[in-house]
């Protein structure tokens, strides 16, 4: 993580009004949010490399230790945690709802911003209204009933169907699109005779690239951390990631080192996805909230 | 690799070849065709989907709510039995209460601190990328991480948190014995992942404000303090309101971290159920005690509940520095 800024520009007006620099309160501000927001990740880390003696020292170790390789490898052994299967699991459900989430926003924000069509603004309105809504917990009990009518429980397309759409997405890629591509783009590509097809191909997926990375990465990181209904429809010895920690903690709530290697490793994937696109993640959320 | 997404679209020109080249007649009638019928086709995988993973369960749960439904298939009508049921029931209204509290014990805090950090944020400062990022964290870790990491911190013996407060003589304290610890608890668990994240919010809204408002102020002699009263809330009112929103829905469909505090998927939220929250109080219902129809008529009780928060949060927020 570079955490290279380019020089602030020293115009007039900015010497004039000298709020904008940054105090000495405002200094201690940021410093203590950003060791509160970095201990407990740190925390989780270290305890990872400890045993469970040495987790239960007061004041606890602050400092890593050396049995991250016996951890790790009891974490993958505990037999009803089924941890591995549960890393594989939430790797490919994350990977199929990212992909199909994607595909399907990037094709409706091209209609919406770029395409007119009747009852347009009615069904992009019924999006934003159903995003207030929390579908998820409201159906669940249908939801499952579905899933128990087609023989699903207990599958991995239990878990992925019900996330394969996301207003959010639709609402994000709508917005992008219409920033992003000029509407003399689209006409330019018509008068050549293209068709809706293609220009969405050819004019429109190129433009939406980096706003699609974005998205790809929000809707990976709400996806690997499902809970609910994964817990709900997912039978134990074939869980998610997120389940499979909260096995752990029923079956050995009082072993913390398992608990806490179990977590670093359910972190890691998006930990290193935030170091390798962290710059991307916050220039599109902050994109997204000037927009929304 | 671009930060800004403003950057102009590629010139790159609309494909030229098939023009002209098919029957005008033909070429003409698809081409209406396709302007007509294709934005339906491209919106529809989205409504299909929709319809069936969130519009059908969501009235088919209102069908639920009106029966006595068993997971054995055993379905009688009985109207508004459970609904009435429901508003006697201590448990639900137990629920109801805790949601409502550790909502309000994490919106609030949450939200001035955001506004806070979004202010420091907003300054000059070296390594401003660094600070942003960090702040923004704790939203990378999954609920589940982060409500094992706090319930050990919480831990009664051995956690960090009852050492420190030894430091100060407080006695060991209980975290998930009483009311007002489990939901201090698991409010500090909600606002230290989403505190950065609404702040990165509100920045954004902040660097849109026109800094000559600011100057206009600084010549005026009104102190940094005096501007980020009088412009910079009232400025971002609607992101605040924004802000609000997406808390409310978050804060009443609380659910994977008073679960994982209890340690324990028994959805009971305690001995005396002293924080299971509304969600775990329908899973509960429809998935231990099997009774679909009331945890049906349950989840539309919350849905009506969330209405009535964001109804009184948008009232309120719309008052925020507003003589408009």
């Amino acid at each position: 993580m570079t955490a290279i800024q380019s020089r602030p520009r020293h115009t007039a007006s900015a010497a004039r009004n000298r709020i904008w620099d940054a105090g000495p309160l405002t200094k201690v501000v940021l410093a203590f949010a950003l060791v509160l927001s970095a201990f407990p990740i740190y925390y989780m880390f270290i305890m990872a490399t400890r045993t469970n003696e040495e987790a239960m020292d007061v004041p606890p170790p602050l400092l890593p230790g050396g049995h991250l390789g016996e951890n790790v490898a009891r974490l993958f052994s505990t037999e009803d945690a089924y941890f591995l299967t549960g890393l594989i699991n939430s790797a490919i459900v994350s990977v199929t709802v990212t992909l199909s989430v994607v595909f399907i926003s990037t094709l409706a924000g091209f209609a919406f911003a770029k395409l007119r069509f009747k009852g347009s603004k009615i069904l992009l309105g019924l999006i934003l209204v159903t995003m207030m809504v929390p579908l998820q917990q409201m159906g669940i009990v249908p939801l499952y009933e579905l899933m128990v009518t087609l023989g699903w429980t207990g599958q991995l397309k239990a878990v992925i169907l019900p996330f394969l759409v996301n207003g959010f997405g639709v609402f994000m890629m709508t917005q992008y699109a219409t920033q992003a591509v000029p509407d003399e783009l689209v006409e330019a590509a018509r008068v050549d005779g293209a068709s809706t097809m293609r220009i969405y191909v050819n004019v429109i997926l190129p433009a939406l690239r980096p706003g699609m990375a974005v998205l790809a990465l929000l809707v990976f990181m709400q996806t690997w951390n499902e809970f609910m209904w994964p817990l709900i429809v997912l039978n134990p010895d074939n869980p998610v990631v997120q389940t499979s920690i909260a096995a752990l903690n029923q079956a050995h709530g009082t072993d913390y080192v398992m608990l806490f290697t179990g977590t670093a490793a359910s972190v890691l994937p998006l930990f290193i996805v935030f170091v390798a696109f962290g710059r991307q993640i916050v220039g599109g959320l902050m994109e997204g909230a000037v927009k929304a | 690799m671009t930060l800004h997404v403003d950057t102009p679209a590629p010139p790159r020109p609309g494909p030229r070849r098939s023009a002209g080249h098919r029957g005008p007649g033909r070429s003409r009638g698809f081409a209406r065709f396709d302007l007509r019928a294709t934005p339906y086709f491209l919106v529809s995988p989205y409504f299909l989907l929709f319809a069936i993973f969130g519009i059908f369960p969501l009235g088919y749960t209102l069908w639920v709510s009106l029966h006595e439904w068993e997971l054995a298939g055993d379905k009688t009508l009985v109207g508004f039995d459970n609904y009435t049921e429901l508003i006697t029931d201590g448990a639900f209204w137990n629920a109801v209460v805790n949601t409502l509290g550790m909502f309000a014990m994490s919106t609030i805090p949450q939200l001035a601190l955001a506004l806070l950090l979004a202010n420091a944020l907003n300054k000059r400062i070296r390594g401003r990328l660094f600070f942003r990022l960090g702040v923004l964290l704790p939203l990378i870790t999954s609920v589940v991480a982060v409500a094992v990491v706090f319930t050990q911190l919480y831990g009664r013996d051995y956690g960090m948190i009852n050492w420190f407060l030894s430091l100060f003589d407080v006695d060991p304290i209980n975290w998930q014995n009483q009311k007002w610890s489990s939901w201090i608890a698991i409010s500090t668990m909600i606002d230290w992942r989403w505190t950065g994240y609404n702040a990165i919010i509100l920045l954004a809204a902040m660097q849109t404000i026109p800094k000559d408002l600011y100057e206009a102020a600084a010549i005026d002699g009104a102190t940094a303090r005096r501007q980020f009263w009088q412009i910079t809330v009232p400025m971002l009112r609607p992101t605040i309101i924004f802000t609000v929103f997406i808390s409310t829905i978050g804060g009443l469909t609380l659910f994977t971290e008073p679960v994982m505090f209890d340690g324990n998927p028994t959805m009971a939220g305690g001995t005396t159920g002293q924080y299971q929250t509304v969600a775990m109080f329908i899973v509960k219902e429809a998935f231990r005690d099997f009774d679909f129809g009331y945890a049906a008529a349950a989840a539309w009780l919350l849905f009506v509940l969330i209405l009535i928060g964001t109804l009184i949060n948008y009232s309120f927020t719309r008052r925020i520095g507003g003589s408009k």
